[in-house]
């Protein structure tokens, strides 16, 4: 492995200070599933490495004041499969943590690792911008709060500064008559990266949609909302006709390239069968079922 | 590179190391610690034969920084086994003949114990499931499935 100094701060100040020495020279470790390998093929050349594990508040999981959750950056994905409240709450969230590599890489993959090394890839970013989750950053100037929907600003680059931390995830409450999924497409079933990933959330409304998002992985520099599909679908009955025409306009979301993992045609294919699949899955939790 | 103090249990003894700030777990096992059990196969976590336990929980320690575990509990195959007898796992792993080239097999293990830890009786499926992150080239992967199952039937109900 390429040579680097540790940085070992047991608070987020010391951490901060750390950054504000050294930032563009840093990068900050927390389960290290996504940096130890670009340090090992030197494709990142740090002169210096924070490991956040002596910060306990990045491993905050908790219910917040107005009953939705506190997840903190460094909250591991299997944490996340496994957490009843989170399963109950955010079934999309607990089903894209459950996709991510191992069992010996969920137990180090973390929700804000996975988010700042920004893949549009990265399983855990849909279902968090379809809660329209907020992620909570400190630095030199204090704390902001930006929504998860504009997190990424593309490919591996996030809006996060050199000086700044990612510290926590907000999520919103779960809303009675609200259900969430999500899907993703690999020709593996374990250890794979999404061809493309789905993540729906659906509120009924006096029998109708009454909110609609849907967001998807690997379809573009970054995930992305479907906007378009989401608006044609509020105020209608969840119909499958309703839901097949939201499919399609989902595709007008997606500007996928042609790569090793899947053509540009086979990735729009998949946007319409996943965001079917998602929303009518999306639907029957929203309706009460499981 | 000034080097770092690593203080943390391996399979239940304390120890303390030095190491280098960019030293992997897997570095300071196999290199400081000699415990050759867990193997560097890929170096990035894809096939599993580094696996130990770090706090009760399977790891990929080749994506461990060494520095990171201070503190904490390693456990590695060589720590599976209490008072000298075969942990069951490793005794139907000899019965059932699983191991080939052998490699994998300590990664598989820990990933293994790690499965019976959270289901003491598991679905072929829940074992699947827990060794999906070992590679084995040998392709023994049968008779890994039948030899777990079978130490999972043979332990116990009620499992600490």
């Amino acid at each position: 492995m390429r040579r680097f100094e540790l940085a070992v701060p047991q608070k987020i100040e010391e951490c901060l200070a750390v950054l504000a020495q050294r930032g563009p020279d840093a990068r900050v470790v927390a389960g290290g599933t996504d940096l130890l390998p670009q340090l090992k093929n030197h494709l990142l050349k740090p002169a210096c490495v924070i490991d956040l594990s002596g910060l306990a508040d990045l491993r905050v999981l908790e219910r917040d004041s107005g009953r939705g959750f506190r997840i903190g950056a460094a909250v591991t994905a299997r944490a996340l499969e496994q957490h009843a409240g989170i399963r109950a709450a955010y079934p999309a969230l607990a089903e894209s943590a459950a996709l991510v590599g191992s069992v010996q890489i969920r137990n180090l993959a973390t929700l804000g690792g996975n988010m700042c090394n920004a893949a549009p890839s990265a399983d855990m970013a849909p279902p968090l911008m379809a809660l329209e989750a907020e992620a909570v950053i400190a630095g030199p100037r204090g704390r902001r709060r930006v929504p998860v929907t504009e997190f990424f600003v593309g490919v591996h680059r996030t809006v996060l500064a050199p000086d700044e931390l990612l510290l926590e995830f907000t999520v919103p409450a779960p809303v009675p008559r609200g259900g969430g999924s999500y899907l993703r497409h690999t020709p593996r079933r374990e250890l794979d990266i999404a061809v493309v990933g789905v993540a729906s959330e659906v509120v009924l409304t006096d029998g109708v949609c009454g909110t609609a998002r849907i967001a998807l992985a690997a379809v573009a520099p970054t995930p992305v909302r479907a906007t378009a599909a989401e608006q044609a679908l509020v105020g209608q009955p969840l119909t499958p006709a309703a839901i097949e025409r939201a499919s399609e306009l989902a595709v007008q979301a997606a500007r996928p390239i042609d790569d090793q993992r899947g053509s540009a045609e086979f990735r729009r294919h998949l946007v319409r069968v996943l965001t079917r699949r998602t929303l009518t899955r999306a639907l029957q939790r929203a309706s009460g079922g499981s | 590179m000034r080097k770092h103090a690593l203080g943390c249990t391996v399979n239940d003894e304390p120890v303390e190391v030095l190491v280098q700030p960019y030293d992997t777990l897997l570095d300071a096992l196999r290199e400081e610690l000699r415990l050759t059990g867990p193997k560097e196969g890929c170096g990035t976590g894809d096939c599993g034969a580094c696996t130990v336990h770090l706090d009760g929980k399977p790891v990929a320690s080749c994506l461990v920084l060494a520095m990171q575990a201070r503190g904490r509990a390693v456990r590695t195959i060589e720590g599976l086994a209490k008072s000298g007898d075969l942990h069951p796992l490793q005794d139907a792993f000899v019965r059932h003949g699983v191991p080939q080239c052998g490699f994998c097999i300590p990664g598989v293990l820990m990933a293994a114990a790690a499965v019976l830890a959270d289901h003491p009786r598991p679905t072929e499926a829940q074992i699947r499931y827990g060794i999906a992150g070992n590679l084995c080239r040998c392709t023994g992967y049968t008779k890994m499935i039948t030899a777990i199952a079978e130490a999972a039937a043979a332990a116990p109900a009620a499992r600490s």
